[in-house]
């Protein structure tokens, strides 16, 4: 069971709302995900959010909406849409996107930690994207985030683990769940960061870019699965060199 | 003005003998390159690029599924005013040209907000002719704090202003400016351009550093497709875009790439269907896949100005933004007429039957891709 802010879900896969040619298609692939958390981007919810498909397909699902603050360009805009959230959708979730930059969307992790600290002391969940820098995500932690969402490549890439002896470090160091978040292209790369003892995984353009998204959902979905069991049964250790099962110095040992 | 000198520094006539010279293994070296240089950009819009027309789009295709998602984001221009200060020799606002001027009072902008909204959408580009004293800095105020509530993202296409004007006009909601060259040949520019502020090519060229600066989020950029050379003007749009990512990190930039068309009493594309200089359709998918290759990241918009059955065609393929049912004259949304139109559309389906078209290529289209004006203040 993946713990955040004291709630409990059941898979260690989420998933996004963006890029799907429908509302409809992105339904049937969020069930098939099996996700519990789906995050949205406040800028794409309509004013009347009555209205909105994406919003009415989540609720039908029953899913724990995560709203998410993409387009904030520093830490002032963030905070306003996590409040602009809360009210349309009641939720004290906020997962937490501030990228200047708009070729990469790479987060601002000065402005990120700024707005963390501030969105904690208002009352929000909050679940920073970050780039992969272990020292940033300890600050992170320290403010009272609730996980950290490091990225595993830009966003959208699927580039896979581009930064994997980061994230290692992050997970072996970090007292709070740990989300890859952006750049996981292909369920073997989710099942990589998954044995990694990753807490959880999030995955979105591999999924609505895919020739069928609803198949692709499902295969991330086991993929996860497996990555997990695999982290909880202990991996064996791995050596560069070989380990014969009948070793070369059995002869030292008294024959029977 | 670091984007505007570097532009500056282009030798044109070089650029256009690069690109007439290039050969079939310069546009298979663009084809495979991982990030096209502006050599390779020059390739792929050339004679020689024509001839890999498919391989040009299927990897447009992918490039812009993968970025952008399957969606299609839909704005409106609301025309505010034609008058105009300037002679443009193309244009159907010139100010020459006996027709009907018309700027809307505020309580009129409003009433055309709610026949847009009542269309659906809610990202507007303001339009004006150029008449700084009339349609100035004090009218554009007004207009953006009159409607900024009530729509969620604000572009404007107007004179260049200041950078402090920009940043005014920021505070106030705006979000994109468009600014377009027209053409990037001084020369050419020089004699379309014959009266009126508008004849300061510099002025205007240096406009997008002033936007950056001003921490304005999208610029959009591009030339008249028609009056000079296509190709050495998109070269010039290219670089441009690529520039203004340098230096203007922050911002997001937007191309177009307008084609000359017909007008009111106008002496330049009157003869549009005639003039050699005018792409046509197959060297329009051409520019608008090297532009996706050449910069995977860039808003690609196009108008009604282009006929229906190529907008439906190229829209899976490279455009990521696009106008529909477009009234370009003042006052059209809640009073459709023709007299005062700056241009002749071609696509003049209504919204429903583009939604329709959206969706018949696995689209959803994007209304609303930004937060209110309070979240932005």
């Amino acid at each position: 069971m993946l713990t955040l802010a004291n709630h409990t879900f059941s898979s260690r896969l989420l998933t996004g709302t963006g890029k799907f040619s429908n509302a409809a298609t992105m339904k049937d692939a969020v069930a098939a995900a099996q996700s519990n958390i789906v995050t949205l981007a406040m800028k794409r919810v309509a004013s009347n959010s009555a209205q909105d498909e994406t919003l009415t397909a989540l609720r039908e699902l029953g899913v724990t909406l995560l709203p998410n603050t993409s387009g904030a360009k520093n830490a002032q805009e963030a905070i306003f849409a996590a409040e602009l959230s809360y009210e349309a959708l009641g939720s004290p979730w906020i997962k937490l996107e501030i990228h200047p930059d708009q070729r990469y969307l790479l987060p601002d992790p000065i402005e990120t930690l700024q707005a963390a600290e501030a969105l904690v002391k208002k009352g929000f969940n909050v679940l920073p994207y970050c780039g992969a820098d272990p020292v940033l995500c300890k600050r992170l932690e320290e403010v009272g985030c609730s996980a950290v969402m490091p990225l595993g490549a830009p966003i959208g890439s699927n580039q896979g683990l581009q930064t994997k002896p980061f994230l290692q470090i992050i997970v072996d160091q970090a007292s709070i769940p740990v989300i890859v978040d952006a750049g996981i292209g292909k369920p073997s790369e989710a099942m990589a960061a998954m044995e990694m003892g990753v807490d959880a995984v999030l995955v979105n353009t591999a999924i609505a870019t895919a020739q069928n998204p609803v198949a692709m959902a499902e295969a991330f979905a086991n993929a996860v699965e497996t990555g997990r069991k695999a982290f909880e049964a202990g991996l064996g250790a791995t050596s560069d060199l070989a380990q014969p099962s009948s070793p070369l110095t059995a002869f030292l040992e008294p024959a029977v | 003005m670091k984007v505007a000198r570097a532009l500056m520094q282009q030798d044109l006539a070089h650029l256009a003998m690069s690109i007439n010279s290039k050969t079939a293994s310069d546009v298979e070296r663009a084809l495979n390159a991982n990030t096209p240089s502006l050599d390779d950009f020059m390739a792929l819009i050339s004679p020689a690029g024509s001839h890999y027309l498919e391989a040009m789009a299927s990897r447009a295709q992918a490039l812009t599924r993968h970025r952008f998602g399957n969606t299609m984001q839909l704005f409106v221009p609301l025309y505010l005013s034609n008058l105009c200060a300037n002679e443009c020799t193309y244009c159907g606002f010139t100010m020459s040209n006996k027709i009907k001027r018309k700027t809307l009072s505020i309580s009129e902008v409003l009433t055309e907000i709610e026949a847009i909204k009542d269309m659906g959408f809610s990202q507007v580009l303001l339009v004006t002719g150029e008449h700084e004293t009339k349609v100035g800095m004090d009218y554009f105020e007004q207009t953006l704090s009159a409607i900024r509530d009530k729509v969620s993202y604000i572009m404007m296409e107007v004179q260049p202003l200041k950078k402090e004007q920009y940043e005014t006009l920021k505070h106030q909601g705006l979000d994109a400016v468009l600014v377009y060259q027209e053409t990037y040949s001084p020369q050419q520019y020089a004699s379309y351009h014959t009266r009126g502020k508008k004849q300061d090519f510099l002025w205007r060229l240096e406009a997008s550093d002033r936007i950056g600066q001003a921490g304005i989020d999208k610029i959009g950029i591009g030339a008249l497709l028609g009056l000079g050379d296509w190709r050495v003007d998109s070269a010039m749009t290219a670089l441009h875009g690529k520039l203004i990512q340098q230096h203007y990190w922050q911002s997001r930039v937007s191309i177009a790439f307008p084609r000359l068309r017909s007008c009111e009493g106008n002496s330049t594309g009157g003869n549009a269907l005639t003039n050699s200089k005018l792409p046509n359709e197959r060297d329009l998918l051409q520019l608008i896949c090297a532009h996706r290759l050449f910069n995977p990241q860039a808003e690609l918009s196009l108008s009604t100005r282009e006929s229906a059955a190529f907008r439906d065609g190229v829209m899976p393929l490279g455009i990521t933004s696009m106008s529909a049912a477009s009234q370009t004259q003042p006052g059209g949304y809640s009073e459709p007429s023709q007299a005062l139109n700056q241009f002749d559309i071609d696509d003049s389906r209504s919204v429903p039957e583009v939604v329709n078209a959206i969706a018949r290529k696995g689209l959803e289209p994007v209304w609303k891709d930004w937060m209110p004006f309070e979240v932005r203040v």
